[in-house]
């Protein structure tokens, strides 16, 4: 069996520096991504990135993700792409469906010492009549296409949902040479950055707050060839009287993402709910550690949050799961997680960020009174 | 319909991969090698991956991130490839996938 000192589960930019902090400390580190390319959500997003310097603000987000590859190939960290994590069973062990060179699959375990979970956030989708229908798909779904595959989905393009994600997806659909026919936005007012929105409108693209999708329709060849949308109430009911018909060939969902729980479940760490996380988050301390000894949580799956968090985050897992096997002494471990947490509180600022860090607080105090000490991997 | 783009305003879209011709349901398409399948499909215009077990209902691209099945295919005679993150390479043959496909494996 293979033996490692710390596992990293994801390749985002969580995974790649928790990977490049464990792998500098000197700690025999394993990177693994279900993926083609490493760098996660980074590799599909194109605008220049807010923030400061620490969190490479000014440059795309696909550079950093090549940037942060380097760095953990220089610190020595073995990476393993269009691999899989498909189990965590007790005492560290860990099923991985290996993809090989040749393009087949080996079933491996592995033995991890340590083990950080940075699988990132999932797409909620939100139904309505023909929701199903080839042509709706997740916002980032096309932004994949488009910005790392460089095919459009469609020509037309409807999007559902106008917050940061929505309005960025839409611009870059346009970049893309797509059309988008219209944002719409059940809330009264967008959701989010008004730069964002601003350039949107600039472009000519309507934005109907109050209004949502109510079907999606199919043509002869049973994809999507138009949708319709209706006025909601204050009760986002849809209000009859109000449909209109859009023609398209694409419907996109940004309706929100929440944390992917799978494997921190199957690890055994204690969940608790907190909706302005995005949902279900694994509970952890300062160090990042769960309910469970030895198993680290970062970036999106600790609550969705945005690159520039997710990269801290990720830095302090590295530090935690390296000081845990002795490579770096409590001491300095400590010192190199304040300074973090002091940046990291200054990023979580503004309207979104403040309300994430009182929730993230919240939670590391429910930690210290319910779990104070992690247990053993049962 | 789906094509792919030439000039962008950013990024640099000259393909990674080599030209080469993949089968669809005994149809031949482009594609570039290494390229995931369901990216040549949609540069060809095809949006319908599979169809339901039960109710045979058509499926397609939905995450683009390997989460949620719905763009799986036969691919070489395998069933349940998902298609958004398996790479093309020249002479494969794919087909759009019925229920479970079962047939298929044991046709092959
Ligand atoms: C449209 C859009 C615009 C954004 N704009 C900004 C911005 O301007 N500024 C900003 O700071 N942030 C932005 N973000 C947010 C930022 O991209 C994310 O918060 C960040 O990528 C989260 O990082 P992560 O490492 O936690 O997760 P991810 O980047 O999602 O990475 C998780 C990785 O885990 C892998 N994985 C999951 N499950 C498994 C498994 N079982 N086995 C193996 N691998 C697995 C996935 O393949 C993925 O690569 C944006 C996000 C979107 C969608
Ligand atoms: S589109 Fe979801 S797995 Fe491929």
């Amino acid at each position: 069996m293979i033996h490692k000192d710390v596992l990293v589960i994801g390749a985002g930019p969580s995974g790649l520096s928790a990977a490049i902090e464990a792998g500098k400390a000197g700690a025999d580190t394993l990177l693994v991504d279900l993926n083609l390319k490493a760098g996660g959500q980074l590799f599909k997003q194109i605008h220049k990135f807010f923030g400061s310097s620490a969190h490479h603000s000014g440059t795309r987000g696909y550079e950093i993700g090549s940037l942060l590859l380097k760095q953990a190939r220089d610190a020595g960290v073995e990476i393993w792409l269009q691999s899989t994590v498909i189990g965590i069973f007790p005492g560290g062990k860990v099923g991985i469906e290996r993809g090989l060179d040749n393009g087949e699959k080996d079933l491996v375990t592995l033995k991890a010492k340590t083990i950080i979970i940075a699988t990132g956030a999932s797409e909620n989708a939100i139904r309505f009549k023909g929701w199903t229908t080839p042509g709706v798909m997740g916002a980032g779904a096309a932004q994949t296409m488009v910005n790392v595959n460089h095919v459009r989905p469609g020509e037309n393009i409807v999007m559902i949902g106008s917050g940061n994600v929505g309005l960025i997806v839409s611009y870059q659909l346009m970049q893309a040479g797509c059309n988008v026919v219209a944002l719409l936005e059940a809330a009264p007012k967008v959701g989010g950055y008004s730069v964002h929105a601003a350039k949107i409108r600039r472009a000519g693209v309507p934005i109907y707050t109050s209004r949502t999708i109510i079907e999606a329709l199919a043509g002869e060849d049973g994809s999507v060839c138009g949708c319709v949308t209706a006025a909601v109430d204050d009760h986002f009911q849809p209000v009859p009287g109000t449909e209109e018909t859009l023609k398209c060939d694409v419907i996109t969902l940004a309706t929100g993402m929440k944390p992917t729980m799978d494997l921190v479940k199957l690890a055994g760490c204690a969940l608790k709910f907190h909706g302005p996380l995005g949902g279900y988050v694994p509970i952890h301390d300062e160090r990042l550690e769960t309910s469970v000894k030895g198993v680290f949580v970062a970036g999106d799956s600790t609550g969705v949050e945005e690159a520039n968090t997710a990269l801290d985050e990720g830095k302090i897992a590295g530090i935690s799961a390296a000081e845990e096997l002795g490579y770096i002494s409590h001491e300095d471990a400590d010192a190199m997680r304040s300074e973090i947490w002091s940046r990291l509180d200054s990023l979580r600022l503004g309207p979104f960020g403040e309300r994430r860090m009182k929730e993230k607080k919240a939670m590391m105090e429910e930690y210290s009174e319910t779990v104070k000490v992690p247990a053993a991997f049962q | 319909m789906g094509e792919r783009i030439e000039n962008h305003i950013i990024l640099d879209c000259k393909p990674a991969g080599q030209k080469i011709q993949i089968t669809v349901d005994g149809k031949k398409i482009p594609a570039y090698d290494g390229e995931p399948i369901l990216s040549a499909l949609l540069a060809a215009g095809i949006k319908i991956n599979r169809y339901t077990v039960k109710r045979h209902e058509p499926r397609g691209l939905f995450c683009g991130i390997g989460q949620c099945t719905d763009c799986a295919m036969v691919v070489d005679g395998i069933p349940n490839v998902r298609t958004c993150i398996t790479p093309a390479h020249d002479g494969m043959v794919v087909e759009t996938q019925d229920g479970l496909s079962k047939e298929v494996r044991h046709d092959s």
